[in-house]
């Protein structure tokens, strides 16, 4: 201890040298595969930007489609698209929320709870097409509820429903359980505590999973195809606002639709180069939608988790 | 009102515990305890970790009816209408409005502070913004708070300091207006001064209402106490007027404890 040499020092700072090598390869590679992954989406973004570029002005908004490629527009597509996230939304939610919030909150642990969970994350799992099959066999043909949007976004809804019941859960279960437990001893009920405590303190992580489920919807091609959307609409379904009483009319659910993907899709099998551009433009779109929803998650989940905190 | 005596005082008395067993699952936590709750006094539970003191502390408002597999044997009466409080047909809700909680950590809930101490006002369904303002300034003016919060009531409670949360946490739960305060190592996760202020306010309170309170610090039993029980290993191994525990204990294992041997 006392009598340590220069010749001792200079071999633990060789020793420590030698170490330290393997931080700086293990460094050098994760860069390497990042860099590998993000510069791949970068270049594909990047050609598809350079590709759609002309096609991006505003008439490309509020034209349909048509045989001629510059006078093609994806107005069609973007509502049925919104539309379609619409009745997804109404679909997921209520039901993804109601479910996750009685798994952690009311559900008594035992056998059959754990057989509904391990399925819940099965279905997480299911390839969409099935979803689509599902839905086609199901509310197309045994329902009867047609073609249309409402099918559509009520197959969407199950797809990312277990999504939604997954990230509800893992919201309710970063909830202390000392904060349960101060409800439940000033008397709360059950019900007393999902409504004051447990739902409002869950509010961003359910929405941040909400929207994140929404942007994978809005990518969804298989099942939507499956169901039998129409690759070329030259129509919008009715408003849902009317100008005679009551106002608002739910005809545009029944309406036959066709949503982003599948007009990329319709374009991109086409021959010309012209509607190749038309793609590459509806393609940057639909990238500009679902990183727009995911922005909004991120700023939602940070607005609001401000006035959480224990 | 009421003149039982209270064990081995002659005190009214507020609640006793009778041929209290306790399990979680197979796991016997709690073995035969009697013991009673002397009315508008400190009863401190101590004892080293695992002996179950915790536990029986939230037998009191059936806290262990949250988790399943818990299950309860005996009785903990309630004076003076002699409600037993473990009996399966007496309401837990109706247990936690007459008896209230403070707990080890502050956990106020994410929301003003305002808003957590009328909390339980909320539960009951009570709105009226008169009633609520004054039981706000009332709970907070006994948790020794009110000069502090006065002009800030609608900031959120996590902007307190930890002793300024746990002071919010016990007017919270005094703003039910409980019969019995529990406190479950109310100050194990403060600093030297903030548990000073959270002992002395809890002398001040027995003045109103019966507290019990579940400690691992000793000196806080001997400081704060009328009377102390010894737990270990699941079974009351000593209980009675607190000076005398410390002084002259009965029992060698409680001797042993208090004096440090072991613990």
């Amino acid at each position: 201890m006392t009598g340590t040499t220069s010749v001792q020092v200079a071999r633990l700072r060789t020793n420590i040298a030698r170490r330290k090598l393997w931080d700086l390869l293990f460094a050098l590679l994760g860069i390497l595969a990042l860099a590998i992954g993000i510069l791949t989406i970068a270049v594909l973004f990047a050609d598809m930007l350079i590709n759609g570029w002309e096609r991006l002005h505003p008439e490309f908004f509020t034209h349909f489609p048509s045989r001629r490629a510059a006078q093609a527009g994806i107005l069609s597509a973007w509502v049925g698209s919104v539309l379609v996230m619409l009745v997804t939304a109404a679909v997921a939610v209520p039901l993804g929320v109601a479910a996750g919030i009685w798994l952690e909150e009311y559900a008594p642990h035992h056998w059959l709870t754990d057989v509904i969970e391990i399925n819940i994350n099965n279905l997480a799992g299911v390839p969409s097409i099935i979803y689509g099959l599902l839905a086609l066999g199901l509310f197309v043909y045994a329902f009867d509820l047609g073609q249309s949007i409402r099918t559509a976004g009520l197959t969407l809804g199950l797809l990312i429903l277990p999504i939604v019941i997954v990230a509800t859960r893992e919201a309710i279960r970063a909830i202390p359980q000392v904060i349960r437990e101060g409800a439940y001893a000033l008397g709360a009920t059950r019900w007393q505590t999902v409504k004051h405590h447990i739902l409002p303190y869950s509010l961003p992580g359910i929405l941040t999973g909400v929207i994140i489920g929404m942007a994978r919807a809005i990518g969804e091609t298989a099942p939507i195809i499956t169901i039998g959307a129409l690759t070329f609409i030259a129509f919008l379904p009715p408003a849902p606002v009317t100008a005679a009483a009551p106002f608002i009319s739910f005809e545009w659910l029944q309406a036959p639709f066709t949503v982003m993907p599948i007009q990329i899709f319709n374009w991109t099998s086409r021959p010309e180069a012209a509607f190749q551009a038309n793609a590459a433009a509806a393609g940057v779109v639909l990238i500009a939608m679902t990183l727009a929803m995911n922005g909004l998650a991120i700023w939602l989940r940070y607005r609001l988790r401000k006035n959480i905190k224990w | 009102m009421n003149d039982t005596p209270c064990g081995i005082a002659s005190l009214p008395i507020k609640a006793e515990v009778k041929d209290f067993n306790f399990y979680y699952g197979s796991f016997q936590a709690i073995k035969n305890v009697n013991m009673p709750l002397c009315d508008k006094k400190v009863t401190a539970l101590i004892g080293p970790s695992g002996c179950g003191k915790s536990t029986l502390l939230r037998s009191f408002n059936r806290m262990h009816d949250l988790y399943s597999g818990n299950r309860y044997e005996g009785e903990i009466v309630l004076h003076p209408d002699r409600t037993n409080l473990l009996d399966p047909r007496v309401d837990p809700i109706e247990v936690r409005m007459r008896l209230s909680m403070v707990f080890q950590k502050p956990n106020p809930f994410p929301k003003s502070i305002y808003e957590n101490v009328i909390y339980g006002q909320r539960v009951r369904g009570v709105n009226k913004r008169s009633l609520l303002d004054d039981k706000v300034e009332q709970a907070l003016t006994q948790a020794a708070l009110w000069n502090e919060v006065k002009h800030r009531l609608h900031d959120m409670a996590f902007t307190l300091s930890g002793g300024q949360q746990q002071r919010l946490c016990i007017a919270r739960a005094l703003a039910t207006e409980p019969e019995i305060l529990l406190f479950d190592e109310p100050t194990s996760a403060l600093d030297p001064i903030a548990t000073a202020s959270i002992e002395e306010l809890i002398q001040e309170l027995k003045e109103q209402v019966t507290i019990l309170i579940v400690t691992h610090n000793m000196q806080q039993a001997a400081r704060v106490s009328d009377f102390t029980a010894y737990m270990y290993l699941g079974e009351l191994i000593e209980f009675g007027y607190t000076d005398e525990i410390f002084i002259k204990p009965r029992d060698k294992r409680t001797e042993d404890y208090i004096t440090g041997r072991f613990g």
